[in-house]
């Protein structure tokens, strides 16, 4: 049973708004005459977010004089999503936005509330194994935004240099090395649960070796078949959780530390091994410069050497709400974010931390070494990316849940349950079949 | 007061009802009927986009969340703490800065600054200052002999931590609302006092205490509700956590708000809102009765 | 004797009030003239440089000089919000306390509904814009006086019960009607509690960030709580300018405190009443 009479007010309300308002983004020429265009182009407030968004805009502007950009930022985080679903529900979204791929995406009703792109033009040149990310029943409706991005472990690498360790391949050497680096007075595994987001990634970025060892893991588990709790290889993110802290191999007051310093802790050397995105290291230039050779990065060693791999995050994307009135003005500036030219533009102004997904568009000689660490796994094909990509299930408690964990809290198989009942209540509240 | 002391014109009453037709317009308009509308999502499974009718699933739900129970108990414990203390201390700040105290204009000022602070400043600020390391707090406490735990990052500390910043940071709001209790003593009372020669415990014990009931009245009422209700700095300083150790209900529900279960944190809050009536209802008829005297 | 007593208690008040409310203070301040670096260590480290004049530019320039907008725009909505919640409130709550019945208990009820039930943002967008005033200043105005009435009227019923009903019943044999009852006998006699109320009501509204957020979004509509975003997210923040911006939104209403705590004072002689 649908309902309809909000759906009805909002409806006239729209309409009404639109004859009302006076304070809107577009400047409401007829785009018809060739005049002018002012497209809103709403974003996230993260430093690499904006400053993707800048290049791209003013780029784009350069080549196309007749259509002006302009830039709204809105809070990131979970606080964004609900500003982001709030605007799309009520009819208030700008023309074009950015917004994550994956799971998040199937949240915002795409084919309610966004213009579907299948089949045109604009799609020419993305990559097509990214399509599924920012599809919903088989219609693609956004763009990559900026790069692919890694999760495993970041690694500083003059620190395995001083200490001669090896880049580990499995579980047990990564402990063997943490034991030197601990002997050695450097903290071994940064953890910084106080942005309890960050603590999720032994978990998520376990994804390559879950795959590797159960290949229908994803399929399973979106039919609610497959466990967390009662699937070996799953159970091991959250295992890791635990030995690191019980092995006493994180820092003190990791509890309260936050994801600024554990960055820091990594780059200037006081931790070797961070477990995150290479995403978040482009805005670290600007004050560490030498983020850019220091840090390295892994995929999240497995149990076996020979099935080493790397989990890897799609690039976020831009969509174009239903709701836009400059429909071939949006469709040129997604043409151009899609494009060569725009990967090139976005090169300009934040140095890659990995790979496009573009066609024709290369990793510059100056890329960050995580990139070029992140394209070797990609050369070798030995990726896959994190189960949000691949299913529309995602607790929420999960960043809750690893926190307790990793904090001896909660025991490793307790975590997964726990984990469990999460993914039920959430596939429930989408609504999912088999639930 | 008594019955037969109306006043002549008795067809029309001296408190006519339309002097609340302002103040009932906007609340019915705005607050009253998206309150009413947001009660029926209850009901539903809302994605904002589309809603499904699901009956009492949404309760059944919530009421089966993994953590309710320490998050009950976190909230009565929360709310109990942080409005005593602003009780305590509001009225002895009151009772302070309405005295003859020559600085009485700066520490009006110093106590009631942390109310002008955005909360989210707020739970930087004590972030920074209760970090386990390099944090004032702990670095204080070492000067003394004294090992300061990770505050707000252990599960037995964090919560209290919470409240006591939120004490801080409300104290002023009930220390202003005291001096207003305070000065609207008439000062015949305190001179009639002083004819008999009473102390200053004597003045405070007949007249200010008794004598700024409304205030009292206010700042309880006040306080509880908000320390039932509160998620802001538990928020911005522990996200409940570590893991759910810190988690009141109020967090649970925005919990499900932020993941987007509208529906269920909807009955969340209407479930609060039947706990939060059924301990303030009471309350409020037995304050209230001391009021009339 | 005594007067020692009294310097030596003032000393220790005024030693624990600067410890437990400065230093945090203190905390802010430092942070805010720190440079990128040195700010994200969050401690109380002195500067190793002092780019107070820089981070203030930045701030200010940030965004287009969003923070200048956002001031006008948060005191135009503060004014227009306070000064409808303190009328209507005080109206309301002196009806509400003088004259119990059916009537009155339903609003007693829904006073403590409007204290308990949080707002609900998509159904009030909804009906904002049904009625036209969403995304409007005058929209904002109107939600921030609904949610902000009920915590008014408390206080002001609290405050009315204390005035003794004898004053009514001579103002009315002077002639006085309902309306000039009110403004003309009891609500100069409420000075203190109104005073509480404009300070109280003033820093919800203008430390409000969730309502402008949401119902009056967009760049041009900021208010100043809304600019912290410029400078805080998710993943990076440069915390001197955050703390810079910090500071700036709070010295108006400080000031603006200095400056209603002595109506405060001013209420005791000109406000106190002859039972």
């Amino acid at each position: 049973m649908k309902s309809s009479p909000p759906t009805l007010t909002m409806a006239v309300a729209v309409v009404a708004i639109a004859a009302l308002t006076s304070c809107g983004t577009s400047g409401d020429d007829e785009p018809a005459a060739g005049g002018p265009v002012t497209l809103s182009f709403l974003t996230g407030s993260d430093q690499s977010t904006v400053d993707t968004s800048k290049a791209l805009a003013d780029a784009f502007m350069k080549v196309n004089p007749d259509i002006k950009i302009e830039i709204e930022n809105q809070p990131g985080g979970s606080e964004g999503d609900n500003v982001i679903k709030t605007r799309l529900s009520t009819g208030e979204m700008s023309d074009v936005f950015w917004y994550n791929s994956g799971s998040l995406l199937q949240a915002l009703n795409p084919a309610q509330t966004m213009v579907d792109l299948t089949g045109d033009p604009v799609l020419a040149d993305v990559q097509p194994d990214y399509l599924p990310v920012v599809s919903q029943g088989g219609r693609a409706f956004g763009v990559p935004a900026t790069t692919l991005a890694g999760g495993g472990i970041l690694y500083n690498r003059k620190v395995y240099e001083r200490l001669g360790l090896r880049v580990p391949r499995t579980w047990d050497e990564f402990m063997a090395n943490n034991e030197k680096i601990k002997a050695a007075d450097i903290t071994p595994v940064i953890s910084t649960f106080k942005d309890t987001w960050t603590s999720q990634l032994f978990v998520l970025s376990d994804f390559y070796n879950v795959q590797a060892a159960t290949p229908n893991f994803a399929a399973d588990y979106t039919a609610g078949k497959a466990k967390f709790a009662t699937t070996p290889a799953a159970i091991g993110g959250f295992q890791h959780l635990a030995d690191v802290h019980a092995r006493d191999f994180m820092n003190k007051g990791f509890g309260s530390a936050v994801l600024d310093q554990g960055l820091k802790m990594l780059i200037e050397g006081a931790g070797a091994h961070y477990p995150m995105l290479t995403t978040l290291l482009p805005a670290q230039l600007e004050n560490y410069p030498q983020t850019a050779t220091d840090v390295g990065f892994f995929g999240l060693p497995g149990a076996d050497a020979a099935k080493h791999g790397a989990t890897v995050w799609e690039p976020a994307a831009l969509y174009i709400a239903k709701t836009t009135e400059h429909l071939d003005a949006a469709k040129k500036f997604l043409a151009f974010v899609a494009s060569p030219a725009g990967t090139d533009a976005v090169t300009a102004a934040v140095r890659p931390s990995g790979p496009y997904r573009i066609k024709g568009s290369k990793l510059p000689e100056d890329a960050l070494q995580v990139a070029k660490d992140l394209q070797v796994y990609i050369d070798q094909g030995a990726t896959a990316p994190a189960l949000e990509f691949l299913s529309p299930i995602k607790g929420p408690s999960l960043e809750q849940i690893t926190v307790a964990v990793g904090s001896g809290l909660t025991p490793p198989a307790e975590g997964a349950a726990q984990y469990d009942q999460d993914v039920e209540k959430q596939a429930k509240q989408l609504g999912l079949t088999g639930w | 007061m008594t019955k037969h002391a109306r006043p002549p014109t008795r067809n029309k009453s001296p408190y006519p009802y339309w002097l609340y037709l302002p103040a009932g317009a906007v609340f019915l308009l705005i607050f009253l009927v998206p309150t009413g509308l947001a009660f029926y999502f209850s009901l539903t499974r809302w994605t904002l986009f589309d809603s499904t009718f699901v009956g009492l699933d949404n309760f059944r739900d919530f009421l089966a969340e993994q953590n309710l129970r320490v998050g009950f108990q976190n909230t009565l414990f929360y709310a109990v703490v942080t409005s005593g203390l602003k009780v305590v201390l509001g009225l002895g700040l009151g009772v302070l800065l309405t005295g003859r105290m020559r600085l009485r204009g700066f520490l009006r000022a110093v106590v009631f600054f942390p109310v002008l602070v955005s909360t989210v400043a707020v739970g930087i600020t004590f972030s920074a200052l209760l970090r386990p390391d390099t944090g004032l707090v702990n670095k204080a406490l070492a000067v003394v002999g004294v090992s300061g735990p990770d505050w707000l990052g252990d599960a037995t500390t964090a919560l209290l931590s919470v409240g006591l910043v939120d004490v801080w940071a409300g104290v002023g709001l009930a220390t202003v609302i005291y001096i207003a209790g305070i000065l609207s003593i008439p000062t015949d009372y305190y001179q009639a006092v002083a004819v008999d020669g009473g102390t200053a415990w004597h003045r405070f014990r007949h007249v200010t205490l008794p004598l700024s009931w409304p205030a009292t009245y206010s700042v309880i009422i006040l306080s509880l509700i908000g320390g039932l209700r509160s998620f802001e700095f538990v928020w911005t300083m522990t996200r409940g956590g570590p893991g759910f150790s810190s988690d009141v209900i109020a967090s649970i529900i925005y919990k499900q708000y932020q993941a987007g279960f509208f529906g269920l944190s909807t009955a969340g809050n209407v479930l609060l809102f039947l706990i939060v009536t059924a301990l303030v209802l009471p309350l409020n008829h037995f304050l209230g009765k001391r009021q009339v005297t | 004797m005594r007067s020692l007593k009294r310097a030596g208690a003032e000393g220790i008040a005024l030693i624990l009030a600067t410890v437990v409310f400065l230093v945090p203070f203190s905390f802010m301040i430092l942070t805010a003239v720190k440079d990128d670096v040195q700010s994200a260590d969050l401690d109380f480290a002195w500067p190793a440089n002092w780019p107070i004049v820089a981070n203030f530019i930045e701030v200010i320039e940030a965004r287009d000089h969003i923070l200048l907008r956002a001031f006008v725009n948060s005191i135009i909505l503060t004014v227009a919000s306070v000064t409808l919640i303190v009328i209507a409130g005080a109206m309301a709550a002196f009806v509400l306390q003088r004259r119990p019945g059916r009537v009155g208990a339903v609003a007693n009820f829904l006073v403590l509904t409007g204290l308990i039930v949080p707002p609900a943002v998509v159904p009030t967008i909804w009906l904002l814009q049904a009625i036209g005033l969403f995304k409007t200043l005058p929209g904002l105005v109107l939600v921030e006086v609904a949610f902000g009435l009920a915590y008014a009227m408390l206080l002001f019923r609290a405050f009315i019960a204390a005035i003794p009903r004898e004053l009514d019943q001579a103002a009315m044999i002077d002639g006085c009607g309902g309306l000039s009852l009110f403004f003309r006998v009891i609500f100069p006699l409420l000075r203190p509690v109104t005073i509480t109320v404009i300070l109280t009501s003033s820093v919800k509204v203008f430390n409000d960030f969730v309502n402008p957020l949401y119902f009056l979004p967009g760049d041009d509509n900021a208010t100043v709580q809304v600019t912290l975003y410029n400078f805080q997210s998710q993943y990076s923040t440069q915390w001197n300018l955050l703390f810079m911006d910090i500071v700036l939104i709070t010295i108006p209403p400080l000031l603006a405190f200095v400056f209603f705590n002595r109506k405060i004072v001013a209420g005791m002689t000109a406000g106190s009443i002859k039972g």
